[in-house]
Parts: C-alpha cells; structure tokens; sequence
C-alpha cells in the first residue's frame, strides 16, 4: 500500500545487499561471546605453555604441561574415565531410549503413556547438584540399594558403592542414565512421530514383526534425531563436572576422576594454572574432534 | 489376542514400569528420608512411624531459602531477556541480511557450541578478578550471557532460514525498513522459537553450578543449584536434613515442570532437531 503511493521506478532494494548497517543485529551477541568465550579461550591457550601459581609471575614451561596430560597417571586417567562414562551417558540412554520410545509408541494415548513420558522426563529438569545428592544417598551404606540387596539376601555384595575402587565409576555412570534416559525418550519418541504412519502399515503388510518393523522403520526414520540425541549425551558425558564433583569428587583415589574436575582442582586448588589450562584446552578441541564425525554422519544423505 | 501379542503386552508394561521406577525412587528416597527423626540415619526407603514434616521448616531456614530463591531469579532476570534478544537479532541477520564476513562470524560462533564449561572455568576466574566482579552476581551472568550465547544464536539462526522469503520481498515493496519487516513480520512469527529458548535459558542458569561455585563465595548470592551445592558441603552428615533441603530447593522447578511439560517437552523437540 506505501508503494502504491510511491513514484512508480523507485527502486526496491534488494534484500541479499550486502550491508554494514546489518553488523549492528550480530554486534552485542557476538561482542558478548568474543568478551567471555573466545577471548578466555585463547587465554588458556596461552596459559597451557607457562608455569603459573595465578598469583606471581608466570615462567615459560615450552610443551611441558601438554606432555603431562599422556605422561602423568592421574591426568591420562581423567580422559580414559570420561571416555568410559560415554557408555553409560549415550550408549545406554540411547539404546534404552529406544526401547522405551518404541513401546510408549505402542501405546494408545492416554494416562499410562503420559504419565510415562513425564516419569522418565523428570530428572532432565532437576539440576545435577540434586541428582548427585539423590543418588549419594543412594548409594551409601545405609542407602536403598544396600537394602534391597539385603532385602533379597545378597548382604554380601553391600558396600559404600561411591568408596568402592572398582564399582565407584559405574555407579557414577548410573546417574547419568537416570539423567539422560528421559531426554533420549522424549526426542526419540517425536522422531517416531513423524515417521509416516504408512511405512508402517506398509512393513506389517508384509509380514513385519515388532523386531523387524523396529530395525527396518523406526531406526532409519530416527537418524537425525539420534544424531542429536548422541552429541548432546557425548558432551555431557566428556565434560561431566557437577555430578561426580558432588557424589565422589573423582575419588576414591583418581577411580571417578574426569577432566573438568580435574581442571577444577588443578586451578583452584593446586594453583597449577597452566596445567589445568592444557587440559582444558586439550578437553574442547577432544569434543570437537568427537562430535565432528557424528555430526557430518547426520547431514549425510 | 494372541499369545505372543499377550507375552509381548506383559514385557512391555513390564520394562516401562520398571524405567518409571527408576526414574523416580532416588526422590521418593529422599522423601522418605526427609521425614524421619532429625539427625537420625534411616533406611533408604521406608515410610517413619511418626513423619517430621517439621524437617522441612528447619531446612527452609537452614538452606536460606528466601535469599536463594531471590539471588536465583535475579541471575535468571540478568541472563535470559539479555541473552535471547541478543540471540534473537544475530540469528535474524545471519539468516536473513547479508551481513559482511557473515560465514566467518556464524563459523566462530559454532565452536562455542560444543566448548565446555570447564574449558574457560580457569580464565574467566582470573579475567573478572582484574574486572572486580568476583563474588557478585555480574560474575555469573555476563558469562553465562557469553557461553549461551551459540547455542541461542544458533537455534534462532535456524527459525529464521525456515521462514518465507516472500514475507521479506512483501514488506520490502511496501517499503518497509529492516527494521519494520523484523518487528511487525518476523519477530511475531518466531514467538513460538523465542518462547522455547527462554525456557531452555531458564533452566540452564537456574541448574548453572560450576561458574557460582567458582566465582562467588556466599552462597545467597549464587544460583539454586550453587547454594544447593553449599547447603551440600555443610549439612552433608545430616542425610534427613540434606534430602528435606535438597527437596525444597528442586520442588520449584520440579512444580513448574509438571504444570508446563507439554510446552517444556515441545520446547525441547522444536529446535533440537533442526
């Protein structure tokens, strides 16, 4: 209607014209991001290559603090655990997640499916602080896992799970499938929902079972949905912190120590600031080289 | 029915119910727990003779309740408006003007999605030091704006590269400015993706940990889950007084859950997938 009024020829600006006024819409967002992200990022580059206590002067170390990282047991060990806790928060939330979508799936909608959906959902909401204490509790010597094993008879496997120098990183590894089975659940369950209902009259008609509708339909249905499923749960699983700072702060001994609380002691504790700033910076780049390949296995066609 | 249909009915009740199980006995535990004898060590699951309901009183004065609570919307207040309007205008030019180096500043913008927390834990502490920041709550919201700020530019970036050109090319022969076209087309067409990413937002300052345990000492002045994390280290003994604490402190989000699941639950699915 304003161009009606207009005299007819006025050129109408293309919209792709390159523009620097359109800077100004990405300045706040990325100034804040270079300020407190990219900015510290290659600080702890930086810092990885000195010998520094954070409060007197720093001394050059050369690769020293990169050599530690596969040299010295304790911070070898930190990466091997994080690598091992991938297995209980990805591969066994997603492979439960599976499950559990598929038979919800099933289900005729109504309360049971609901209230199955939210159950499993609930721990995703709560901060991992409070899924370390629960399962804390858990976990200790007077805690519900003891009591059902002596419920049924098994006194003798009771122990202080968390103290216990082989179960201490399974156990931690439990908490985080409590924590990612219902985010695998829910973003599953809505792939299978836009899976088109007629592949699946089509696999029944041909004589599909529960088994080979699951392998032949859903699964290949769920591809980008399990892309985002896996990098999500793989990020939380190499850079876990909350959880096993609160249940076990990566004892006993190194058992349960992961990077990021590593980093944590090293800093904060230990005042080996270009230690923790190798390791760090050794933790973002092996996410990345992690997460590279799972995405691009996602946007294949 | 046939029998294997029936065997496959029996199993899959069966396996639910036992996921359902697992997802809620450790809070049923603590619930139990947080209402036995003060300063007793019940069994892990067992309902108390005589239950103190009075444990939640005491722990609600213990934990600083009010303060928390107060301190934690204050981060939140801090955080997600700034964050999602910054995340808002950048995912809009990135997707729809042509803004110089563009690729480039998207491109930088896509390592800070899969950077850890931890990974900028230790410069951060000694950049807001030599800032005077520390122990304040501005030392937890300007880096939290900073470290979502990828994960929103992101997800808004996406919600914009699905909307139709067309919109754009209509506004723009009635003359409308940049501008003009976001306000009164676009913004209200992504209400649905903004509304989505603040409540992802929330939750993830609300459950914020690392940066309040790091860079603010008193707890009253750190998130929920940082004063949770306190209330941990100093009532850590006490197992009937940690679980009623603990209770109150996840109750609120746990309540905003339950009324808004089918939103929270779409929030989450939306973007994910894109």
């Amino acid at each position: 209607m304003i161009a009606a009024s207009r005299p007819r020829g006025d050129a109408v600006p293309s919209v792709r014209r390159r523009s620097w006024s359109a800077l100004l819409w990405v300045a706040p967002a990325f100034a804040t991001y270079g300020v407190f992200v990219l900015f510290p990022m290659l600080q702890s580059v930086q810092y990885s290559f000195y010998d520094w206590d954070g409060i007197g002067p720093a001394t050059p170390a050369g690769l020293d603090n990169w050599k530690a990282i596969f040299t010295q047991p304790e911070l070898l060990q930190s990466v091997v655990n994080a690598f091992v806790l991938v297995i209980f928060y990805t591969v066994l939330p997603v492979g439960l997640g599976l499950v559990a979508a598929s038979f919800i799936r099933e289900l005729k909608p109504g309360a049971f499916s609901t209230t199955a959906r939210v159950l499993l959902f609930v721990p995703q909401v709560l901060p991992l602080v409070a899924a370390g204490i629960a399962w804390t509790w858990m976990y200790s010597s007077d805690g519900l896992v003891n009591q059902v094993l002596r419920a049924v008879g098994l006194d003798r496997y009771t122990r202080a799970w968390l103290g216990d120098f082989t179960f201490a990183l399974p156990a931690v590894g439990v908490i985080g499938v409590w924590v990612m089975l219902g985010f695998c659940t829910v973003l599953l369950l809505a792939g299978i929902g836009k899976i088109d209902p007629a592949l699946y009259e089509a696999a029944r008609l041909d004589g599909a079972g529960t088994v080979r509708e699951f392998f032949a339909v859903t699964l290949p249905g769920l591809r980008r949905e399990l892309v985002v499923c896996t990098t999500f749960t793989i990020i939380a699983a190499l850079a876990s912190f909350d959880v096993v700072q609160i249940a076990t702060q990566g004892g006993p001994g190194y058992q349960t120590m992961v990077p990021g609380v590593q980093i944590y002691r090293l800093t904060f504790l230990q005042q080996h600031v270009g230690q923790a700033s190798a390791l760090a910076v050794f933790l973002a780049v092996l996410v990345l080289l992690v997460i590279w390949p799972i995405q691009r296995l996602g946007r294949q066609r | 029915m046939t029998a294997s249909g029936l065997a496959h009915r029996v199993t899959r009740t069966g396996i639910l119910l036992a996921l359902m199980l697992f997802a809620v006995v450790p809070l049923l535990s603590m619930f139990t727990t947080a209402l036995a004898a003060p300063g007793s060590t019940p069994q892990g699951l067992s309902w108390p003779s005589d239950p103190h309901w009075h444990n939640f009183v005491d722990a609600w004065s213990a934990a600083n309740f009010v303060a928390l609570f107060r301190s934690s919307t204050l981060i939140v207040l801090g955080v997600v408006p700034a964050t999602v309007a910054m995340a808002t205008g950048a995912g809009y030019a990135l997707a729809q003007l042509n803004v110089p180096f563009g690729k480039a500043i998207y491109g930088l913008l896509l390592v800070g999605l899969t950077l850890p927390f931890e990974a900028l834990i230790t410069p951060l502490y000694y950049d807001l030091r030599s800032m005077g920041l520390l122990g304040t709550r501005l030392a937890i919201v300007l880096p939290l704006i900073g470290l979502l700020m990828p994960f929103g530019v992101f997800w808004m970036r996406a919600h914009f590269l699905g909307t139709e050109p067309a919109l754009t090319e209509a506004a723009k022969v009635d003359g409308a400015n940049t501008w003009q076209t976001f306000r009164r087309i676009h913004l209200p067409l992504a209400t649905s993706a903004w509304s989505a990413l603040s409540v992802l937002f929330f939750l993830a300052s609300w459950n914020q940990y690392l940066l309040p345990l790091v860079l603010v000492d008193d707890p009253t002045k750190r998130t929920v889950a940082g004063g949770l994390g306190a209330f941990q280290g100093q009532y850590g003994t006490d197992i009937v007084l940690l679980c009623a604490g603990s209770l109150l402190i996840i109750l609120p989000s746990l309540v905003i859950f339950l009324i808004f699941q089918r939103n929270f639950v779409k929030a989450l699915m939306q973007g994910a997938v894109k």
